[in-house]
């Protein structure tokens, strides 16, 4: 879940959300050593009495600040692609699940074998327990098995929705008449916190959505509970 | 560790990766096996055959396909107005 004034990522629970971070840590020291070193430069610039009125060219420093970009955005490129493509590796999932967008709740399916099908709704501020978070409990969490590839499926039952966890690294458009594929895989049991992120209506805002990952035997319990 | 979360095999079954729909706009993979699961039945029932081979497209549609569409189609089936060649 997200804290109080966070201004970073929320802690990886995938593989590829892990990746991600990397990425996102090497992206922004490269952004962080450019705008210090303009800002510098700038600082330098406008704080000295010298003056050179008959520049005419200045082919050396030119020919650096055309390769030194090229490099670094190569240095950019190909950590990006590499991820891009690990996201779409074909994996062969052990379970699908299917969730429906609805105003303004998430509806999840489990057909691998019986029916299981229910609603979840946020649970409202004034029924919160305490110490549960406001705007981001559910009446019912969508409990899954941890490191098993996953099979999402995210439709829609009337307008767009989108189906977030940020610590999976998961956002996808729920769109009604087209089933959107994603993969789920978590390392660690815990309880993943996401919110609905295309705008749909009055309680967008009020339509969370809850992962409660445990160990294969405990989801296989919660399946066999559930289904009576 | 991880490999005894390992699921017994033979008792986890979920559709495998089809080729044919690699992409992430997996609607015409459910549609695709439902049209295919009522094709075989009508096909084995008209030669006389069994329709155990069609549980197949049975179970790969009803793994993918959203409850509500399953049943918007087979009430449309029932009235003769579904869109699709069967």
């Amino acid at each position: 879940m997200a804290h109080p004034a966070q201004l970073g990522f929320q802690d990886a629970a995938s593989p590829i959300m892990e990746e991600l971070m990397y990425f996102h840590d090497h992206t922004l020291m490269i952004v962080f050593l450019i705008s210090s070193l303009v800002l510098y430069i700038i600082s330098l610039m406008l704080t000295t009495e010298l003056t050179h009125t008959s520049t005419m060219d200045a082919q050396e420093v030119e020919t650096v600040w055309t390769i030194l970009p090229a490099v670094i955005l190569i240095l950019i490129a190909l950590p990006s692609l590499r991820i891009l493509y690990m996201m779409d590796e074909i994996t062969t999932p052990t379970l699908t699940l299917k969730t429906m967008g609805h105003q303004w709740y998430w509806s999840y399916e489990y057909t691998d074998y019986e029916n299981l099908c229910f609603d979840s709704y946020m649970t409202p501020p004034l029924e919160l327990d305490p110490g549960e978070l406001r705007l981001l409990e559910v009446d019912n969490r969508v409990v899954l098995p941890t490191e098993m590839s996953i099979r999402m499926l995210i439709s829609s039952e009337d307008v767009l929705h989108s189906w977030t966890v940020p610590s999976l690294g998961v956002k996808t458009d729920a769109i009604p008449g087209r089933l959107n594929q994603a993969t789920l895989m978590t390392s660690r049991p815990g309880i993943y916190y996401g919110q609905c992120s295309e705008i749909c209506g009055a309680n967008h805002s009020f339509m969370p959505i809850v992962l409660e990952l445990v160990p294969l035997k405990h989801f296989e319990e919660w399946l066999l509970s559930t289904l009576e | 560790g991880a490999e005894s979360q390992k699921p017994p095999p033979g008792k986890w079954w979920t559709p495998p990766f089809d080729p044919r729909f690699p992409n992430q706009n997996q609607t015409r993979n459910c549609y695709q096996n439902f049209l295919d699961y009522h094709r075989c039945q009508k096909t084995m029932k008209r030669r006389g055959k069994s329709a155990q081979p069609c549980e197949y497209y049975f179970r790969v549609y009803h793994s993918l396909c959203p409850i509500s569409w399953v049943q918007r189609w087979n009430d449309q089936i029932k009235e003769g107005t579904f869109a699709g060649k069967i």
